[in-house]
């Protein structure tokens, strides 16, 4: 579980994070939307502390992550796993070479399981044919995988995603998106995603955490965006015709399953 | 200006400081040390040869065209052509040719892997940057840069021996014999101690530029400029430093 105490950054006069807090859970996909400019990059980069926090807390399992030397922090990073926007993969290895840099670091074991255990992942990715590939000789969607692999290969407790579906066809963002739900299911990883991708939002997000001018507007799942009655919301998720009717559907089809009843408790219980 | 010299200076003593600290895998450290031993040595080996045998030629050439003297014997060519190639013409002009080979190559390494977030992914793994890309090239040049002068002179001085006999200035024997007059020892100390100098000047900074980029390709364009430009300056202010000092 990670959680964020009232964080807050900012690079000279400008505050870009105005005390934001929530709690992300293990085998849930968290994700952190906002338009462009909204701090959600900055955000997940205080997280998983390539930036330092200028006040609050950000905890990993009640431990106090901003409180850390370098040591510990180290301790914390072996249990985290990242996809970049640009996948980052290293220019000069291989795709097999790739996953198995977190593993030759820092796995133990002989060269011989530390090699079934990439096999493993890149199977999981259904990439093993590209194993002796170079990230140049690959498409994006390929990439994406092979990110995912090396950031699933040393079994993290926490993954964070930038982007994932940046650059790609809709089809191949489907397909990331339901390998990082799968993956976050079955390893119980506390997955966080930052992302514009409508489609993410409203398939994968168990928890979603709207970002707006640097604050928390908005908190709930992919069930409640739908009847979410925040103006700002709803003019980021559904800012055009197509998705504004969909919404509707969607709306008519939870009312269908009966819950809008569950809803309607909340929204009395809110009141 | 000033400020931004001491920006610079304190954020370069900073990197250098965060280079040391316990490496993760031994192991990994050191196939990272011999795979810039190999870019940087290897790498370099050709042009240090091509430009070590023309440096030793023309110095030949130009050193007979200037002792005219009847009086003055023809070995006091190759003592010419042995102490100002081992003196200034190997370690300081090899460098900077080097500075140019090896400091652009490190800065756009180390640029490429800032801008495309690899640098980031190695920090989230654990992994102390500075220590695991920086440290290793910085060795590497220290160690494999004097031996790239040391051949340089070896190669400038047998360049200058074959130039004297091919244009008729001077025979092998008497070059032979002027090699062996009034030779000191001091002279190659003197300039391993530059070249490891110019070494650490090459590697460190270069990785200073390039580790800290911001923006995109054209800024990795310009941090490589950069980069050679102030090592070559370094390189210029540190060869004069030293030779007033050790001389």
């Amino acid at each position: 579980m990670i959680e964020l105490q009232d964080i807050r950054k900012g690079f000279g006069d400008k505050e870009i994070l105005k005390g934001v807090s929530t709690i992300m859970e293990p085998g849930k996909v968290n994700l952190i939307i906002g338009a462009s400019g909204s701090g959600k990059t900055v955000m997940m980069k205080c997280i998983v502390g390539l930036m330092g926090v200028d006040e609050g807390k950000v905890l990993y399992d009640k431990q106090d992550f901003t409180a850390m030397d370098e040591k510990e922090k180290k301790v914390i990073r072996q249990e985290i796993g990242m996809l970049f926007q640009g996948s980052a993969l290293f220019d000069s290895m291989t795709v097999e070479q790739n996953v198995m840099f977190p593993l030759e670091m820092f796995g133990k074991g002989t060269l011989k399981e530390k090699k079934a255990r990439v096999a493993e992942c890149l199977e999981r990715v259904q990439l093993k044919e590209a194993a002796k590939k170079f990230p140049a000789e690959i498409s994006g969607g390929m990439k994406k995988r092979v990110g995912i692999a090396r950031a699933i290969v040393l079994n993290p407790k926490y993954l964070f995603c930038d982007e994932p579906n940046s650059g790609l066809d809709p089809q191949t963002s489907l397909l990331i998106d339901k390998l990082i739900t799968e993956l976050t299911q079955e390893y119980n990883i506390t997955t966080v995603i930052n992302t514009h991708d409508m489609n993410t939002v409203m398939e994968s997000g168990d928890h979603i955490v709207y970002m707006y001018q640097g604050q928390k507007q908005w908190e709930g799942s992919n069930k409640d965006i739908v009847f979410s009655k925040d103006q700002k919301l709803n003019d980021f998720i559904f800012a055009s015709e197509f998705l504004r009717e969909a919404k509707e559907m969607r709306q008519l089809e939870l009312f269908k399953d009966g819950k809008w009843r569950e809803q309607l408790k909340k929204e009395q219980g809110e009141q | 200006m000033e400020f931004k010299f001491f920006y610079h200076f304190g954020n370069f003593l900073l990197m250098l400081k965060g280079m040391f600290s316990r490496p993760e895998n031994m192991k990994m450290y050191w196939k990272q040390f011999m795979q810039q031993c190999v870019d940087i040595g290897v790498g370099s080996f050709g042009i240090v040869f091509i430009i070590s045998l023309f440096m030793g030629g023309v110095t030949t050439l130009q050193t007979a065209y200037q002792l005219v003297s009847p009086i003055i014997p023809k070995s006091t060519i190759a003592q010419v052509v042995r102490d100002t190639i081992i003196l200034e013409f190997a370690p300081t002009l090899t460098c900077i040719v080097l500075a140019g080979v090896i400091g652009s190559k490190i800065a756009s390494e180390l640029g490429n892997m800032r801008i495309s977030e690899q640098i980031d992914a190695l920090e989230i793994m654990g992994i102390n940057t500075k220590g695991y890309l920086i440290a290793p090239k910085i060795m590497a040049a220290v160690l494999m840069i004097p031996v790239l002068v040391a051949i340089a002179g070896f190669l400038g001085i047998w360049g200058g021996k074959e130039a004297g006999e091919l244009s008729g200035i001077i025979s092998s024997e008497q070059f032979m014999q002027g090699l062996r007059q009034e030779f000191k020892a001091y002279n190659v100390f003197f300039a391993m101690a530059k070249s490891y100098t110019f070494g650490f000047i090459i590697a460190s900074v270069s990785a200073y530029y390039g580790y800290n980029v911001t923006g995109g390709a054209l800024e990795i364009g310009k941090a490589s400029t950069t980069a050679v430009v102030v090592s070559c300056v370094l390189i210029l202010f540190m060869d004069y430093a030293l030779t007033a000092i050790l001389l």
